[in-house]
């Protein structure tokens, strides 16, 4: 936007009633503040630290004082008196305030304004939004002029629409027409349910009853979607958790309950409690602490290396500024180093507001409070295979052994001694750590590794002769703080992966750490990370069946390829392959082989135990009860991770200390503070809790100044595009002034005495005349208010991004109806991730196939790092941090994104499929064509251009029918029906022509 | 569809519609497709720049990881009889470290195994692993003492190219398409090209936002340039669908949103006629850009072996005088992968291959053309590294923590200093000693020379006059030519 223009809208709210204010006095509010905050309180604000010359002028008291000069700045009655006329009127760049150095300068009327205001006693008032929302008197005819109450007189519907008339006539503009009725019927659907209403259900609309035909919206599960759009980008919802490694973070549960609280008209105060402080409700339900995921949605860092403590103190910060920005439009982001420079809140409110909300288990790198959630196909599942485990455990215990049986495997223990024998390795490949085989080429050494490094593999003889029943892998070299990460596969040569039991825990291995590591796996890989490797790393596995070289002598040997990766290793190693054919029965656990050789009178009861245990796992029937559990327990396992979870704010039962952070740095704390609300707002309640719970019905206690306000405002900023307060997330005294101050107040005192009823303000405002006008803007609205503030006509602009895709897959008769559930991942370009991700989860994209490609888009998968980039290119937020208005842009990248995405050529040829499949000729397909995006029929003029544009590619594509098919190959789903291919293109390309109109992606 | 076809539809719009649309398909067809800059700049801030500019447009060229300073810009040949020795408390004083090193027991002092020698008139002391780069050292100005806060990559890279480390902030190159505007109607005016290094390399994620327009428009987001088929994302045709049948189409929709702007006279209807326009012109003038079958082998020797792949660093240098031939304002490379915690020699080494020689190429084919006296070169990244090393030190092998205290950054032409050293760190590189500069005092400096006052440039969010240098940043007058 252009300087000019902004000030024309200043000129229009702030100096316009100045004209006819020679008889009324000036307003602080209306007229001074502005002018004020804007060029003065930078530096005699509020915020002490950086006040000049001891002088305040935000307050009467502090303005008209004796300064540390000993001047008086401002004598009320007096302009001429103070020092603040003459700085303000001088010259001299070195006496002039405001200060070149600022970039700010009065304009002579502003000047005017602020000697008139002194004049007239300079008279303060408090910032109109901490104000109380006082009753509001609605205008009546009465207060029309003469001439409107004639012609206007019975115009309004409803309250809002006399405060919009009054100001209209104040204006000398005039309300517009009423729009046709199926405009409403679309504007209507478009603004309850982000979808273009059926064609049958939008010739329900009776302009006589627009209340019926809103009430029936509220009832489609699509609204409950459509609100939940703008509130997700307030939550800063999104499905990764930002900053570098951006892993995904799963909080579907929460965004299904938000679109459920507005499906059930869930009272704001209600939403607002379950959301802050559910979990502190008696006796929340899980639904209730899904809720408290709206303070979890922050960004988490995991980048390696972080300071913990550092990240903690952005989580709070962020949870502080959202709250304070969702609930009281007030931007905290600077108290939380300073007081506030131009609103009356200090650094102390700041950390008074973070008491509330840090008191949550959390660690900076990610750990925090996550509930699981029920899922009935799940826990079912998973009931069933922990009985059969359970079962399991029992038989195995249930093992019984004779003593005679005992005492001869004893003895052989000893006798056969375990032998383990190195593989003799005839190669090895690989290029990092320099591998070099020993001379007896026995064993292998790896220099240090740096980091990312790659497989080496070793390929041994396997010896002829008795089968291997067991392998075994040592590397020694490694010192305590070695970084160690393992991966690795053996593949007998000529075969797959040899599929290897799991060796039992703490077979033929003496250290514990290791030990823990040979686990359940049963594949042929494993990995593991070891930050304390101890000296020696010995793994065992068994083979599932023994492992034997080919017996066909003249035959080479066999040979077995071990491959390994080594990621990182600060330290050279030597790495050695064992194997041993004694029976299987015989692989135990090294100290119940070194019991076994001492004789049987000096063994302990504790001893005779162990060997009796050992004996009894190393018994065949035990293998296989073992295997059988360990694959039970695994399958276990991998069910419990589908199992859906939530992020959950869960109070701490001892709170933490909260301090003032110095220059908001997480480690300079000052004083302590206890958890208090804002000194220039309504104090907490003597007897209400200091906790989340206290602070969420303070905001909603229908006495607080701002949250009805900021609320119905922005439910006026989705409706109309712009809210009474253009500025919806600054209520200060920088944001700007509400173009309908009563109305805003109406409406909000409204919301709080219809029990915080969303349903009826939507009501209200979508069943209002203003709402009802034409859009239809001339030469004269365009001059005297571009913006439509007045509302001298109806709302027209373009659809959010999530609907602009929404409404192309529904015409297209696409979409997909479900509501709620996971995140899918639609038609996205190729290669975006991988340039920018690395060491994530998430870092390559797969996209959907079948339903999740036509979904919603408010179901897409959102990465932050990597966005989404055609929702981003339609000016949706990124989701790292709150938002509450977006941008509305107008781009070339855009117009590619409708004409070449895959999701709008398939949406083309789908809606080109139902337009000839509903019949007649070129025209009547047109006509249905028209009826199912933009719920009217085409002019003739528009059906001739596209008739015309129809006949045309019919030909082009006749006689290019390779053209026709590559055209038709967008998308993954194949239209119903059977279609001639140069018909079909030629259509889809109509039906692209019409996804890419003007008309189409606004709401008018 | 032939010609004739085309021209009289064309006659159709000019009789019937008088619309934009039309007017510029006109001036499509007068206009060779590898036109220069088109005339005034558009759109941009009516009171920008503040004053003359020494320069109109940047290229960022970004080194994501952080490229360590002791083994590249900053010699300091008495660490060499101090290998292995421990790093003197009175260095580091209490500074903080990050998780990978904080729990160290000692912080063992590594000379770079690489040497400096002197280049250039100046006598500007420059790596071996920058032979290349080391040619140009006499239109260098080079930082040493280049600092910031932060000690993680994510929000590092976030300050450098936002002026903060949390989101929310608009990018360095939103604000100057915000600020200047395009010189060229065919093109975004903040382009991003992302390389792939060629190395094994521990590669830091790079994020969005840090070419995001923050809370500025949608419109002043960086463009990302591919390397595959779209160069701009959605920018080909679907299959079947020829150029002309795109003109036809778009002309058909042009007729079609006239006669809705008739009706409702919305200037937004004729805003976004000219948005489906301009989508026709990069149609062409991207593709045509992106091509680079037509420069001659020399320049391909010029930017070496790797410039014939596409999305590697090189053939974004190469693309980048592309772009910054036609008009493009600011023009981001990314190349990641200079993170050596570990085997950094080797690391390192990699990292100088894919940059040294196409840095300097570009920087010769900016000259050559005299582009470089009104083109701003940056090279760079997001702090520097620690003195001592990160893991098993050996005399061949180390590795090196992050380090935010001073690191080294160079800005090349634009009208900034020729052949200059600025700052001077300690015997350890690890302070500062003379001369330091914040990422907001270069920022203000690079917004000096491109005629903008950084405290005057600003943009009112949430009820606050927000600047890329936020309430920080001087212009260092050293840096100047």
């Amino acid at each position: 936007m252009k300087r000019s223009f902004l000030f024309a809208i200043v000129a229009c709210f702030c100096l316009v009633p100045t004209t006819h204010v020679s008889a009324e006095p000036l307003r602080y509010n209306r007229d001074v503040r502005p002018i004020l905050s804007d060029h003065c309180f930078a530096c005699h604000g509020p915020d002490k630290a950086s006040q000049k010359a001891g002088l305040r002028l935000d307050m009467r008291e502090a303005a008209t004082a004796k300064l540390e000069s000993g001047e008086v700045a401002i004598v009320p009655g007096k302009p001429n008196a103070g020092v603040f006329a003459e700085r303000i009127l001088s010259d001299d760049v070195n006496i002039v305030m405001p200060p070149p150095s600022s970039h700010k300068t009065l304009s002579p009327a502003q000047k005017k304004i602020l000697l008139r205001w002194i004049a007239e006693g300079a008279v303060y008032e408090k910032h109109w939004a901490f104000l109380p929302v006082d009753p509001v008197k609605v205008p009546t005819a009465a207060d029309l002029p003469e001439s409107y109450r004639r012609t206007w007189g019975d115009w309004a519907r409803n309250p809002i629409d006399w405060f919009i008339l009054r100001r209209l006539a104040e204006a000398d503009l005039t309300p517009s027409l009423r729009a046709e009725a199926h405009t409403l019927a679309r504007r209507s659907a478009l603004d309850l349910t982000g979808l273009p209403p059926q064609p049958e259900f939008a010739a329900k609309f009776d302009p006589a009853h627009p209340s019926r035909y809103v009430d029936a919206l509220f009832q489609s599960p699509h609204y409950g979607e459509r609100m939940a759009v703008d509130w997700l980008d307030a939550a800063r919802f999104a499905d990764t958790q930002g900053y570098q490694v951006d892993r995904d973070q799963d909080m579907h549960a929460f965004r299904d309950w938000v679109i459920q609280a507005f499906n059930r008209n869930m009272p704001f105060d209600q939403f607002t409690i379950e959301q802050l402080a559910g979990d502190l409700l008696p006796d929340a339900t899980p639904q209730q602490k899904i809720a408290t995921g709206f303070h979890r949605n922050h960004m988490v860092n995991q980048e390696g290396g972080i300071i913990a403590a550092e990240f903690v103190a952005e989580y709070t910060a962020d949870r502080v500024e959202t709250t304070a920005a969702v609930w009281m439009g007030q931007t905290f982001t600077c108290t939380r180093c300073h007081d506030h420079k131009y609103d009356p809140f200090t650094q102390r409110d700041y950390y008074g507001l973070k008491a509330f909300l840090a008191n949550v288990g959390e660690q900076g790198d990610g750990g925090q409070d996550a509930i699981l959630l029920p899922d009935a196909e799940i826990d079912g599942r998973l009931a069933s295979l922990e009985k059969d485990a359970t079962l399991l455990r029992k038989q195995l215990k249930e093992l019984s052994v004779g003593d005679v049986e005992l005492t001869s495997w004893t003895e052989r223990l000893v006798s056969d001694r375990l032998r383990w024998t190195p593989f003799e390795i005839h190669s090895v490949s690989g290029k990092v750590g320099e591998p070099t085989v020993s001379a007896d080429r026995t064993s292998v050494e790896l220099k240090a590794i740096p980091q990312g490094g790659q497989a080496v593999k070793l390929s041994v003889n396997l010896p002829r002769g008795p089968a291997i029943t067991a392998l075994r892998l040592e590397a020694t070299g490694q010192k305590a703080d070695a970084q160690v990460r393992l991966g690795f596969t053996f593949a007998q040569q000529g075969k797959r992966g040899i599929p290897l039991t799991a060796a039992r825990e703490g077979i033929a291995i003496k250290s514990t750490e290791a030990a823990k590591i040979v686990g359940s796996d049963r594949r042929a890989a494993i990995a593991f990370t070891a930050t304390k490797a101890p000296d020696v790393i010995a793994l065992v596995w068994e083979p599932a069946s023994p492992l034997s070289s080919s017996q066909n002598k003249g035959a080479a040997q066999d040979a077995l390829d071990f491959s390994f990766t080594l990621s990182s290793s600060t330290q050279p190693s030597t790495w050695r392959l064992l194997y041993t054919t004694a029976p299987a029965d015989q692989l135990i656990a090294q100290e119940a082989l070194e019991t076994a050789t001492k004789p049987a009178k000096q063994r302990t009861v504790a001893d005779a135990a162990l060997l009796r245990r050992e004996f009894l796992a190393s018994s065949a029937e035990a293998k296989r009860l073992t295997r059988q559990i360990a694959a039970l327990d695994e399958q276990i396992t991998a069910l419990k991770k589908q199992r859906p979870t939530a992020f959950v704010m869960q109070e701490r039962a001892k709170p933490k200390d909260t301090y003032i952070l110095m220059r908001g740095s997480y480690d300079k704390p000052g004083e302590t503070v206890t958890a208090d609300v804002p000194s220039v707002l309504p104090p907490l309640p003597a007897d209400s809790p200091r906790n989340r719970l206290g602070l969420a019905r303070w905001l909603v206690d229908g006495r607080h100044p701002l949250t009805a306000r900021v609320t119905v405002n922005r439910l006026w900023q989705s409706v109309f595009g712009i809210g009474l307060v253009r500025t919806s997330e600054d209520f200060g005294s920088q944001g700007e002034l509400p173009s309908h101050p009563e109305l805003l107040d109406w409406l909000a005192g409204e919301f709080v005495k219809g029990g915080w009823d969303v349903q009826h303000l939507l009501r209200l405002i979508l069943t209002s005349s203003t709402y009802q006008q034409s859009s239809r803007t001339n030469a004269r609205l365009q001059a005297v208010d571009p913006d439509n503030r007045l509302l001298a006509r109806g709302p027209r602009f373009r659809l959010q991004a999530e609907f602009v895709r929404d409404q192309a897959l529904a015409a297209a008769g696409l979409l997909s109806e479900r509501i709620g559930g996971r995140s899918v991942k639609p038609y996205h370009p190729p290669g975006l991730y991988e340039l920018v991700t690395a060491g994530s989860t998430t870092n390559v994209y797969v996209e959907d196939k079948g339903e999740g490609l036509r979904r919603r888009s408010m179901y897409s998968y959102w990465k932050r790092s990597v966005p989404q980039p055609a929702m981003l290119a339609f000016d949706a937020p990124g989701r790292e941090i709150c938002s509450l208005r977006r941008p509305r842009s107008n781009t070339p990248l855009q117009a590619l994104n409708l004409m070449n995405d895959p999701t709008y050529v398939e949406a083309s040829r789908h809606l080109a499929a139902r337009m000839l499949a509903a019949g007649g000729d070129a025209d009547s397909q047109i006509a249905f064509g028209y009826r199912l995006l933009l719920i009217r029929e085409p002019s003739p003029a528009e059906t001739a251009v596209l008739r015309r544009s129809f006949e045309r590619n019919r030909k082009e594509f006749a006689n290019r029918p390779e053209a026709a098919v590559g055209l038709l190959k967008a998308g993954a789903s194949p239209v119903a029906g059977k279609f001639d291919p140069a018909e079909l293109a030629a259509m889809t390309v109509v039906a692209g022509t019409m996804l890419c109109l003007d008309e189409t992606i606004t709401k008018e | 569809m032939n010609p004739i076809s085309l021209a009289t539809r064309r006659l159709f719009l000019n009789r019937t519609t008088a619309s934009v649309g039309a007017a510029a398909l006109a001036s499509l067809l007068r206009r060779p497709a590898n036109a220069a800059p088109q005339g005034p700049a558009t759109g941009g801030r009516t009171d920008l720049p503040h004053f003359a500019p020494k320069a109109k447009r940047i290229i960022w060229l970004t080194q994501g990881g952080a490229p360590s300073q002791l083994e590249l810009f900053d010699p300091k040949p008495g660490l060499k009889s101090r290998f292995d020795q421990d790093l003197p408390d009175s260095v580091r004083n209490g500074q903080r470290l990050t998780g990978m090193t904080s729990g160290q027991k000692r912080f063992p002092i590594v000379p770079s195994i690489y040497s400096f020698r002197k280049h250039g008139e100046c006598g500007m002391e420059l790596s071996e692993l920058l032979p290349h780069t080391a040619k140009f050292a006499d239109d260098l100005c080079l930082i040493r003492t280049m600092h910031t806060e932060a000690i993680n990559h994510d929000p590092a890279m976030t300050l450098l190219q936002t002026g903060h480390q949390i989101s929310g902030r608009p990018s360095f190159g939103a604000w100057i398409a915000y600020g200047l505007g395009s010189e060229n109607i065919d093109l975004p005016a903040f382009t991003v090209l992302i390389s792939r290094p060629s190395g094994p390399t521990n590669a830091q994620p790079l994020a969005e936002r840090m070419w995001g327009s923050g809370f500025l428009p949608a419109k002043y987001q960086g463009v990302r340039f591919g390397s595959g088929k779209d160069p701009v994302l959605y920018l080909s045709n679907p299959e079947g669908f020829t150029r002309d049948d795109r003109r036809a189409m778009l002309d058909d929709l042009a007729a079609l949103n006239q006669l809705k702007s008739a009706d409702y006279h919305d200037p937004e209807i004729q805003t976004r006629m000219d948005q489906f326009e301009m989508a026709f012109r990069m149609q062409a003038s991207v593709p045509e850009l992106a091509d680079l079958s037509q420069e001659p082998a020399h320049v391909f020797e010029r930017y070496g072996p790797e410039s014939k792949k596409p999305g590697t660093f090189a053939a974004n240098c190469l693309l980048a005088r592309r772009l910054a031939e036609r008009g493009v304002r600011f023009i981001q490379l990314y190349h990641r992968g200079w993170d050596q915690h570990a085997g950094l020699p080797s690391g390192i080494k990699s990292q100088c291959y894919d940059t040294d020689q196409p840095t300097a190429a570009l920087l010769a084919d900016l000259k050559e053309r005299g582009m470089l006296n009104d083109t701003l070169v940056v090279w760079g990244g997001e702090f520097g590294r620690t003195v001592y090393s990160q893991g098993t030190l050996t005399p061949t092998n180390y590795g090196r923590d992050h380090h935010p205290r001073c690191y080294s950054l160079w800005v090349a032409g634009g009208g900034t200093a020729r052949g200059k050293v600025i700052g001077e760190t300690d015997d350890f590189s690890y302070n500062p000693v003379r001369d330091p500069v914040h990422i907001h005092d270069l920022n203000a400096t690079l917004l000096h020379l491109l005629g903008i006052d950084h405290t005057a440039f600003t943009f009112r969010h949430q009820g606050r006059d927000y600047r890329l240098t936020d309430v920080h940043g001087r212009v260092v007058n050293q840096m100047l030519a």
